[in-house]
């Protein structure tokens, strides 16, 4: 039963999240198949000098591998990608990351607006962005610029986000696609999943 | 975000900064670079094609440009987990063969790890036995690294840092309170030499027993990170080390089988081979 229409064409996976998403997050995780088709790059706002402890905290319901990717590390499928502490995390040209160290984007490092820019410049419309609960309005230009580029997005339904602040600044800067609690957004992957089988 | 620059707009401008000033970004990191150079453009209210021509036309700009197109976000002891493996086991490990030696920081923007390095070193009591070179493309960046001289709101994170480093003081003991800024002791700066130097095109120039390059070969990409290994290569001495950004990585470049892995989680090598 297909509820999103959609095929196989898409490349990666990006998701942007901050003040409570993480139970959101761990709940996705909990769900999508090890062999999952592609990649899924995550930009989550952590505590900065907190280098430890967030790879393994997601780890722990996860089917899929959870890594913190060094710079210009290669970009693998099935592979769920976290910015690193007090690192921006940006895709290349030529499917890799690379990190920096520029200033804080919207008072945030990880900034979303910088993980979704990228990947949406790498991946055009081969791309799906998902933003989740927070309480800045980090991400918005990012899921913008997504749009813009073909890609397909997605907000968590501000009313099932602990703080709305993050998909209500989506959804008033760009159209997006769908709205979506994190069950759906759980039945969205998977149907994603089907159609690389 | 404004506007998005074009990838054929961006390489006429670097071309234009190598043939005329002779520095090369040919090999920088595109995402990082890309914005870099739009916030340069929204900065001063130009075009891509106004920026270009101001290039061409304007030779005393570029000094301008580069200290507006380099990086320089840099905190005093960032990664303190990194600045007590110095002190408790990388430098203790010199001091066993070297009563004196080198210190190399390329790329030290600001300046705030050369303070971190000689307040670690002061607190060590061995201050006066290690010479400093402090090294950066930017003339502008440079002036501010020998003012020894930072924004009072920075030093929050500055002294946060500095407690989970274990420092024997507190941070304050080190500055007085100027202007809103917060100014260091000249006394730390005493065995420091800061010059101009292009890591991308320069030679090496010394040699040394430690080289912190942390946090800027991110903006490298990969070709021009397997050349500058190859200078931090030359530039040190056998069994020196190199201390790298906790999240760049060495293993792809040509000369990475000529260091061993001292440190993982903090990206700290040693040179085995010459």
């Amino acid at each position: 039963m297909s509820k999103f229409n959609l095929n196989s064409s898409y490349k990666a996976v990006v998701i942007g999240g901050s003040a409570g998403s993480f139970q959101g997050i761990m709940k996705i995780l909990s769900e999508i198949p090890a062999n999952f088709p592609l990649p899924i790059i995550a930009a989550l706002h952590r505590l900065k000098h907190v280098r430890h402890g967030f790879v393994e905290a997601l780890s722990i319901k996860s089917a899929l591998k959870i890594v913190e990717p060094e710079d210009k590390e290669s970009i693998r499928k099935g592979v769920f990608y976290l910015a690193p502490a007090n690192y921006h995390m940006s895709v290349e040209l030529g499917n890799y990351f690379s990190l920096s160290t520029e200033d804080l984007v919207n008072n945030s490092r990880p900034s979303i607006d910088i993980t979704l820019n990228s990947t949406a410049y790498a991946y055009r419309n081969k791309l799906v962005g998902i933003l989740l609960s927070g309480a800045n309005r980090d991400g918005g230009l990012g899921m913008k610029c997504i749009k813009e580029k073909g890609g397909l997005t997605i907000v968590q339904d501000p009313l099932e986000c602990m703080i709305d602040t993050m998909p209500k600044a989506a959804l008033s800067l760009t159209s997006i696609d769908y709205t979506l609690n994190i069950e759906q957004i759980i039945e969205f992957l998977k149907e994603l999943n089907q159609q690389y089988k | 975000m404004i506007q998005d620059i074009d990838i054929v707009d961006l390489k006429k401008i670097t071309e234009v900064v190598h043939a005329k000033y002779g520095y090369d970004f040919r090999d920088y990191a595109m995402s990082s670079f890309k914005r870099r150079m739009q916030r340069i453009l929204e900065l001063k209210g130009l075009t891509s094609e106004a920026l270009l021509k101001k290039l061409n036309e304007q030779p005393a700009y570029i000094e301008e440009f580069l200290d507006d197109l380099t990086v320089n976000v840099t905190e005093m002891f960032r990664d303190p987990g990194f600045w007590r493996l110095l002190r408790e086991t990388i430098i203790p490990g010199i001091l066993l063969n070297n009563k004196e030696f080198k210190i190399w920081h390329a790329g030290c923007s600001s300046g705030e790890e050369v303070i971190s390095m000689n307040i670690l070193l002061k607190e060590m009591g061995i201050m006066d036995h290690v010479t400093i070179y402090a090294t950066d493309l930017d003339t502008g960046i440079l002036e501010k690294a020998k003012s020894a001289s930072y924004p009072l709101k920075n030093m929050e994170v500055n002294e946060k840092n500095y407690i989970r480093f274990q420092g024997k003081k507190n941070l304050k003991e080190y500055y007085k309170e100027e202007n809103g800024k917060a100014v260091f002791n000249r006394e730390l700066l005493k065995n420091v030499t800061f010059r101009k130097h292009d890591l991308v095109l320069g030679e090496a120039f010394n040699k040394f027993d430690l080289i912190l390059c942390r946090n800027v070969m991110i903006y490298f990409n990969q070709t021009l990170q397997n050349e500058v290994l190859k200078k931090f290569h030359g530039s040190l001495f056998k069994y020196g080390y190199l201390a790298i950004g906790t999240k760049e990585s060495i293993i792809w470049c040509e000369y990475s089988n000529r260091f061993i892995v001292v440190n993982q989680e903090e990206k700290v090598f040693k040179k085995i081979k010459d």
